[in-house]
């Protein structure tokens, strides 16, 4: 036991004396929560709207309108052919062209209905598919409107349209607040990097130096180097979720609706999972170097398949299925369900246990790995 | 017996690094190996402390078997790596103190062992080690290794990239070391250094040429070496080696070292073929044997 107070000690010691790393470990959190949270949105605004109204009748005045009133769309100019619409396009000044014809009016009126042509930049998918919802539901608007509008032109007696309005009820979010959603899974993004990268580049750095042959040679167990050497980058591990925990309350106003200390407690298991892969990756490389890259290969694989950024129920079922293995899906579910939702222990019981799994499993590894000898 | 070696050969990827070695180191007895870079000194160092796993042969350090009883081994030597392998970002005296925690002792309980060397490098104990002289790092790693009063000190060529200085009074610790009971074993490849030891092997390509004591290797010589200087050196060199009885030439400090094949060589006749091959300043004169010349023999 005092041997591993010795090596903690001294691991700290050379943590706080390691002026390059120390603005990294502290600093670049702070940055990149504030930075990335703001950034990080996937709200479309903005959108950079032209259009070219071929019938110069009041309805498309009024569809127009209803465009400029919308604050997602910037009105960017009005063409006078598709032609030169599309010659736009293809410049990227415009992302979104609406072509009104001929006898639109009419044809609304007389033939109660006709077909408007939209054309939008579909270089980002996801964001395509966004202003695609944004431009139907203004056309529905519009089209309902007039259509009670039309009726009462054309028909002597008042009937009253049948609308269907939907009003949805955001649960967990209501006012869809993205970092509401993103904080606390960029909180996780950051407590998982910087502990995988520190505890993959600790061991591995006295093996380059050669202080491990020194420390290999003294009677000093396993497990004594390894908890001593890990357990500080454990406590760094909490010490930068609590500051991100406060950020997220204070600067952007994160809910956090359910128990704080299930979040610790949970986090403290989480890390020893990855403080373990980290182990393993300094079992295995020789160089600092080495261990950085490949820390990073799993790290970007992680995040990628973590939910964080791209919803897991889209991934096509074989993703899907390698996601079980991956330990920051559960901590984004965990820490969003908790955060957000309010769920205790019961609700989050399922990849608790994974995850205890995950730690016994990975460390059981680790230590094997492990040699004293080269 | 403090070291007992009985056919240890280990091999790196089918290279054998050192093929088939024997030795033994008494008690108390400063035993030196002594070969050039890539000998397989460091190879025998670690496996010794048991670092390394032989591929065949048997080993024992302080009487523990190297295999079975490793971890008694680990408590008993002493162990200072070729490249100095203390922290750097910690000072003289948090080093210090790591390594005797590690051990379970304190510097206060073993410091009279440690005294001597300890005060040279107290001055500048809150400085980092990264900020250490070459000398002094030595010393610092010298001290860590003895913190826990070790019964066999292992020394992988500590005095490399040590000033002269330094590397003289290194050995004069090692000297009154050994005057305390500890059984030293050091490698290096400064031959001048070899006569210091009690016994010595030489090693060349990961097998043992010689062992014995110093002067006896030295004595053993039979050949006589001829010190031989002139202006242009290399053409020295280059002349030499045409010499139609010559053994071996190779430099030594500002002389060549030159070996005629014949027992019955005259020195007059090797100066008139050089004077013929128009060198001035020539000058030939029968030298004292070194372990170097040994060495360059074998």
């Amino acid at each position: 036991m005092k041997t591993i107070l010795f090596i903690v000690q001294k691991e700290f010691r050379q943590i706080f004396r390691n002026k390059g790393m120390l603005p990294i470990i502290f600093v670049l959190p702070l940055v990149q929560l504030l930075v990335l949270s703001n950034a990080a949105s996937f709200e479309i605004k903005n959108i950079k709207f032209s259009y070219i109204d071929n019938d110069h009748s009041v309805a498309s005045r009024e569809l127009i309108s209803k465009f400029q009133a919308s604050s997602y769309f910037n009105i960017i100019e009005r063409f006078p052919s598709k032609k030169e619409a599309d010659f736009q396009m293809q410049t990227g000044t415009v992302d979104v062209i609406l072509e009104i014809p001929n006898h639109f009016e009419r044809d609304l009126i007389k033939e109660n209905g006709t077909n408007l042509s939209v054309s939008i930049n579909a270089i980002d998918g996801a964001a395509a598919g966004v202003e695609n919802v944004y431009i139907s539901q203004i056309i529905t608007g519009f089209n309902q409107k007039i259509q009670t509008q039309l009726y009462q032109y054309n028909e002597a007696s008042y009937m009253r349209p049948v609308n269907i309005v939907t009003i949805p009820s955001f649960w967990y979010n209501n006012t869809l607040n993205y970092k509401t959603f993103m904080v606390p899974g960029i909180l996780v993004l950051l407590v998982t990097m910087l502990t995988l990268f520190l505890s993959s580049m600790n061991i591995v750095r006295e093996k380059e130096i050669g202080t491990l042959e020194q420390i290999n040679v003294t009677p000093i167990k396993k497990y004594q180097f390894i908890v001593g050497k890990l357990f500080p980058f454990w406590v760094l591990g909490l010490v930068i979720l609590t500051v991100g925990l406060t950020i997220a309350k204070l600067i952007f106003n994160v809910p956090i609706l359910g128990n704080i200390g299930l979040i610790y407690f949970f986090t403290s298991v989480y890390l020893l999972v990855i403080l373990g892969i980290g182990l393993i990756i300094s079992n295995h490389s020789d160089t600092q170097q080495q261990a950085m890259f490949i820390a990073w290969f799993f790290s970007v694989i992680f995040i990628l398949m973590s939910g964080l950024f791209t919803p897991i129920e889209s991934m096509p079922v074989w993703a899907q299925n390698v996601t079980l293995l991956n330990p920051i899906r559960y901590f984004v579910e965990i820490i969003r369900m908790v955060m957000l939702k309010g769920a205790t222990f019961s609700d989050i019981s399922r990849p608790f246990y994974m995850i205890v799994c995950y730690a016994f499993a990975l460390n059981g590894i680790a230590v094997w790995s492990y040699k004293k000898t080269i | 017996m403090s070291i007992q070696v009985q056919n240890i050969s280990k091999s790196y990827n089918k290279i054998k690094a050192i093929d088939a070695i024997s030795f033994e180191v008494n008690d108390g007895e400063l035993f030196g190996l002594i070969g050039p870079d890539g000998a397989g000194k460091t190879t025998i160092f670690r496996i010794l402390t048991t670092l390394l796993l032989a591929n065949e042969g048997s080993a024992s350090v302080a009487g523990f078997d190297i295999v079975k009883d490793y971890k008694a081994i680990r408590n008993s030597v002493g162990y200072m790596p070729g490249k100095f392998s203390l922290y750097q970002d910690l000072s003289v005296e948090e080093n210090l103190k790591f390594f005797a925690a590690i051990f379970g002792t304190t510097i206060e309980e073993n410091y009279d062992l440690i005294k001597d060397i300890y005060i040279q490098i107290e001055p500048y104990k809150t400085r980092r080690a990264r900020a250490l002289s070459g000398g002094m790092k030595q010393k610092l790693a010298l001290c860590c290794a003895l913190i826990h009063k070790p019964k066999v000190l292992f020394l992988d060529e500590p005095t490399t990239g040590v000033d002269p200085v330094s590397r003289k009074e290194f050995w004069e610790m090692l000297k009154r070391l050994q005057q305390k009971g500890i059984t030293i074993l050091v490698s290096t490849p400064y031959m001048d250094e070899a006569a210091l030891c009690d016994r010595i092997a030489l090693i060349q390509k990961g097998s043992i040429l010689k062992i014995d004591e110093p002067r006896n290797i030295i004595k053993d010589y039979q050949k006589i070496i001829y010190d031989v200087k002139a202006k242009n050196r290399h053409q020295l060199i280059l002349d030499l080696k045409k010499y139609p009885s010559q053994y071996s030439v190779f430099a030594f400090g500002e002389y060549i070292h030159y070996i005629d094949k014949n027992e019955d060589f005259n020195a007059a006749d090797l100066d008139n073929y050089l004077k013929k091959q128009l060198h001035t300043e020539i000058e030939i004169r029968i030298s004292n044997p070194t372990i170097e010349d040994v060495f360059m023999d074998l």
